[in-house]
């Protein structure tokens, strides 16, 4: 089976556990999204037959919400966080560093597929400020310095025999 | 089962814990990105290991963050010991002297619950003895996943009081406590709740807002991670007071542990009996579901947020017709702030004119604020309003982190403002913040330092406004990015003394030209900067000069040539873009093309040289070191 064939399954399962209802749209979106880690056009069209709305309709709800993403992240999804106390401990600097560290702009993944490089509005963990998250794990108090060692680990899971 | 019964049920569990020994480890969002769970772990594995059955509770947050993983040992008939940043490495130790042994280890405590010669008292700290907990006092010391635990610390007599009244007799109880919505905006919440209850059409509902968008404020999720019991208990009664029957819980999509728990809650509630149908044998039936946020900052305006629950985009609408008229699929609905919803159960246990002897004239009660920034303990408090923002900031906050100036305090996130040391002692409550030129907002507070430039802070104030516009008002989607541009000309020494009338024209535009909120108060913290620190802007604009040397087109690096060792090599081994030259043996000289502004010289060099200044404006550059680069080139 497809990759493709698969996911269309996973939604299938999806749209058949809720009630045809316009107000589940935005739980389908999300248990989607969680399936997969983001929404294919696929997906978004199936569920505008199901729930019997245009998909423009849903197009314009998942685009305007932060939460939905229309390509898949990278392996290692990588999180500056943007809020005021990081701001304000210099969480940009982070941003920067990340940026040239990786070779991609922020909202792109890389070439390899490795790393995807994301801002978030407030993660709210302010006393640990700057903090950056990769993988779901959160770097405090982070310096420009720090962020090229703090690559390492994830560069060397998927690069063993670079040496 | 009868309420006694259940309520004598939990006190038993509850007294039963408390004749043994046990560990409290705090494990809201902001302890786990400490390190609460290694630190679980660690417990685990050495009580395991010695064959000890000692509970590990993980419970919210107490409010101290700076000294995350936090930890209390709680012994029967013993002290109650809190330690802070606590490791993996110390579990054994802790769990050696104090479990097993009767060794306090108070060497790594903060210090204890109960009064005792030799230890520190924690509630005798400044901080303690100028809050006043309503909402927090159960937040880090019981289970929120064990609805007993709340239920022997008081839980839910608030609800089977309010059974016992008419509705109207709460809504009087409520009046007499003057309770105003703690969601920014301060609206009385009886003459709100009184408008829904009046209101025609049904079904009515009843809705919680926890879309805690500004950044920097974490209260409402630390409440919904700590004690969400509350909040459901005051939601049951809001139900029972205008009529409705079900209700929504609308948490931010970024705090999935408070979804996690607050269904957890809602699960418990449900078996206890206390939501569902006919709660506590009464006729009176109210279901409450959860409704996750999709991440957008204008849901947590009132109509945008049914919008969204709705399955729509959410754009506010104009009002009237108020929400208690037409809300959630046009039915009356009532919508209150988690706290306002925590506040209830309290004021018909204790009675409104209880909650009235509390805080100021025009603002009565507690307000509950995360204090984030340049301070030195970062937490969360609750205090009574008038409380002042130096008391805050230096009680409670312990003053600004490494003895830096303080420069000012950014109250209400992207709608509030920048206020400055002469505001210090101004009472924290809905009005004198409001003429401040700020807002209650939610209660988020920042404190910045002499680092932290204001126009800075105002742009990525604006900025945030910008992204987060929905887009519906033109005002507020095109105005706030023309304020923004204007901005970022001023941060990159680019513009003209009268930007600064433009942008105060705009201003006004937007806040009259925006239909909801988010609009009206995006200018706030220009408006506050300008107003409080103009002095900024000018040096920005005239000397191109950021004061604090923060903004990156204003600012250069310099490596002073007396203060380099020359013979050390950091600076030029870790700088990113290979800007720094200079043999072995020579002083260290900064290519200003190369140079991308990160920092990171600065970071390395060694304290003893302190070699790396940051200087603005950029002509503070002495020559000398403009040409030299120009034959390395």
């Amino acid at each position: 089976m497809s990759t493709e064939e698969q996911a269309g399954q996973i939604v299938a399962r999806i749209l058949s556990s809720h009630n045809k209802e316009k107000r589940n749209l935005i739980p389908l979106l999300q248990e989607v999204q969680t399936k997969l880690g983001y929404l294919p056009k696929s997906a978004m069209e199936e569920i505008a037959k199901s729930l019997e709305i245009s998909k423009i309709e849903v197009w314009g709800v998942a685009t305007f919400y932060n939460q939905f993403r229309f390509v898949p992240l990278g392996k290692y999804h990588t999180m500056v966080c943007m809020g005021t106390a990081c701001h304000l401990a210099g969480g940009r600097l982070i941003l920067e560093a990340l940026e040239r560290e990786l070779g991609i702009k922020v909202g792109g993944t890389t070439e390899d597929g490795n790393f995807s490089l994301e801002r978030v509005a407030c993660i709210g963990c302010c006393m640990l400020a700057p903090v950056m998250v990769v993988a779901n794990k959160i770097h405090p108090k982070m310096t420009p310095f720090k962020v090229e060692e703090a690559l390492i680990p994830y560069r060397q899971e998927v690069q063993p025999k670079k040496n | 089962m009868t309420f006694e019964e259940i309520k004598s049920r939990a006190g038993i569990e509850w007294q039963d814990l408390q004749k043994t020994t046990y560990v409290l480890v705090g494990a809201a969002t902001c302890g786990r990105a400490a390190g609460a769970l290694n630190v679980i772990d660690a417990f685990g594995k050495e009580l395991a290991r010695r064959g000890l059955q000692v509970p590990i509770i993980q419970v919210g947050c107490m409010g101290l963050c700076h000294a995350e993983p936090l930890v209390v040992i709680c012994k029967a008939a013993s002290l109650r010991v809190v330690y802070g940043h606590v490791s993996p490495e110390v579990v054994p130790r802790l769990v050696e002297g104090y479990i097993v042994g009767e060794d306090p280890c108070l060497e790594l405590a903060l210090g204890t619950l109960e009064e005792d010669r030799g230890a520190f008292y924690i509630p005798e700290l400044p901080r303690f003895e100028r809050e006043l907990r309503l909402i927090l006092h159960r937040c880090g010391n019981i289970d929120p996943e064990n609805i007993n635990h709340y239920m022997a610390n008081g839980g839910y007599s608030g609800l089977e009081r309010a059974l016992r009244m008419e509705p109207d007799e709460i809504i009087a109880e409520l009046r007499k406590s003057a309770l105003r919505g703690r969601g920014g905006a301060g609206f009385p919440t009886h003459l709100k709740w009184q408008l829904c209850r009046k209101a025609e059409g049904t079904p009515k509902y009843v809705i919680c807002n926890a879309d805690e968008g500004d950044p920097g404020a974490f209260m409402d999720r630390v409440i919904l991670e700590s004690d969400p019991h509350q909040v459901i208990e005051g939601m049951i009664i809001a139900g029972y007071v205008v009529g409705a029957e079900q209700g929504y819980i609308y948490v931010r999509a970024e705090y999935p542990l408070a979804i996690d728990r607050v269904q957890v809650a809602l699960t418990q509630a449900q078996e206890t009996g206390l939501l569902g149908h006919s709660i506590l044998g009464t006729d009176f039936g109210f279901h409450i579901d959860i409704a996750a946020g999709a991440g957008a900052f204008v849901s947590g305006e009132a109509t945008a947020l049914v919008a969204a629950i709705e399955g729509r985009r959410s754009e506010p609408r104009p009002r009237p017709p108020r929400l208690t008229e037409a809300g959630l699929w046009n039915k009356p609905t009532l919508l209150n702030n988690v706290k306002t919803f925590a506040y209830v159960p309290l004021i018909i246990k204790r009675g409104g004119d209880w909650f009235a002897s509390i805080g100021t004239e025009g603002s009565r009660g507690t307000a509950v604020f995360t204090l984030a920034g340049k301070v030195a303990n970062v937490g969360l408090a609750e205090v009574p309003m008038g409380t002042t923002l130096r008391e805050l900031i230096h009680d409670i906050g312990g003053g600004i982190a490494k003895d830096k100036q303080f420069r000012a305090v950014q109250i209400g996130g992207p709608s509030g403002g920048c206020l400055p040391e002469t505001l210090l002692d101004s009472p924290i409550d809905y009005d004198s913040l409001r003429e401040a030129g700020s807002m209650m907002g939610s209660g988020g507070m920042i404190v910045m330092d002499e680092d932290n430039c204001m126009v800075d802070a105002a742009r990525f104030f604006l900025d945030f406004s910008v992204k987060e516009s929905c887009g519906k008002c033109t005002m507020c989607r095109l105005g706030t990015l023309q304020m923004l541009n204007i901005l970022e000309d001023i941060t990159a020494g680019r513009s003209k003394i009268h930007d600064v009338d433009l942008l105060l024209a705009l201003a006004e535009d937007v806040k009259a030209g925006s239909l909801c909120g988010l609009g009206k108060t995006a200018p706030n913290p220009v408006l506050t900067t300008l107003r409080y620190f103009r002095d900024e802007y000018e040096a920005h604009i005239l000397e191109k000069r950021c004061t604090a040397r923060v903004c990156p087109e204003l600012t250069v690096y310099y490596i002073l040539p007396e203060k380099c060792d020359r013979a050390c090599e950091h600076c030029v081994l870790t700088c990113p873009t290979e800007a720094i030259k200079g043999d072995k043996g020579e002083v260290k000289v900064i290519d200003q093309e190369k140079c991308s502004k990160c920092g990171t010289c600065l970071e390395v060099c060694p304290p003893e040289y302190n070699a790396v200044v940051k200087l603005s404006p950029v002509s503070l550059l002495p020559s000398p070191s403009l040409s030299k680069e120009k034959t390395h080139r």
